[in-house]
């Protein structure tokens, strides 16, 4: 009985006591610049693998003839579409860049936590996404 | 195959294919930056693509390697986010793998051969 109430008890503190620890863990370490490295790679990896089989399909519409390809050209010709478009190219120079940053951490020595190579990422995608902006507006 | 076999099989292509999407995405990238400046039409567009061996081949290596790569990361956010069991994220990730071969080969014969 005595042993039955020790365990309850503990069932019943244990969360209490891990939770704060965790939580506090969680912040500290989504604060962190790596953890948003690893939510944009996820974010940007995950968005492009959804909008591929959509970028397949729509180049596939050339098998129906010049004109099918260009009413789709023509169909997205619009700002919304031109914004989806400039997000995602920035989604892939960000995917790009992180993903050349992991394998350099991974195959190459390094040190420390190379928030450089953090930076570098977001300035690549930053870059690619003016450059992309420029020639939709040019 | 056990799992720790698998997975080191899983990191072992998720990276090689990395390697080469790396020079695939930046070759894209100026792709595309070019062809919305020189004007988006079918047209120019095909002008281009049509009867290219090099068009046909360069992005016939992007496809295949879209094919490995995408779908290891999908299993692992399936496992990661949606809380799949192993087997299962893994056979979608296959079924994924087929899907995005089949659908990436028919857009570059489109493209090039159409």
């Amino acid at each position: 009985m005595s042993a039955d109430r020790t365990s309850a008890a503990h069932e019943h503190d244990a969360p209490q006591r891990r939770a704060p620890a965790r939580g506090r863990n969680d912040r500290r370490a989504h604060a962190h610049a790596s953890w948003w490295a690893f939510a944009v790679h996820r974010v940007s990896g995950v968005a492009l693998a959804l909008f591929l089989p959509v970028h397949f399909v729509a180049l596939s519409s050339a098998l129906r003839g010049d004109a099918a390809l260009d009413g789709f050209l023509h169909f997205t010709d619009r700002p919304l579409f031109k914004l989806a478009e400039w997000l995602l190219v920035v989604l892939l120079a960000a995917h790009l860049a992180g993903g050349v940053r992991l394998l350099l951490i991974e195959f190459r020595p390094w040190s420390g936590l190379r928030k450089d190579l953090v930076a570098a990422s977001g300035g690549v995608a930053l870059a690619v996404g003016l450059v992309f902006a420029l020639a939709l507006v040019k | 195959m056990g799992d720790v076999a698998r997975e080191a099989k899983r990191w072992y292509w998720q990276r090689i294919s990395a390697m080469v999407l790396a020079l695939c995405v930046l070759v894209h990238l100026a792709t595309i930056v070019y062809a919305v400046r020189s004007g988006l039409s079918a047209e120019a567009l095909l002008a281009r693509t049509r009867g290219s061996v090099a068009f046909a081949a360069f992005y016939t290596v992007f496809v295949a390697a879209c094919a490995v790569h995408v779908p290891i990361g999908l299993a692992h956010v399936g496992e990661e986010w949606l809380g799949l069991a192993r087997r299962t994220a893994n056979g979608l990730a296959h079924a994924f793998a087929v899907l995005l071969a089949i659908l990436g080969m028919t857009a570059v014969y489109a493209m090039v051969a159409a």
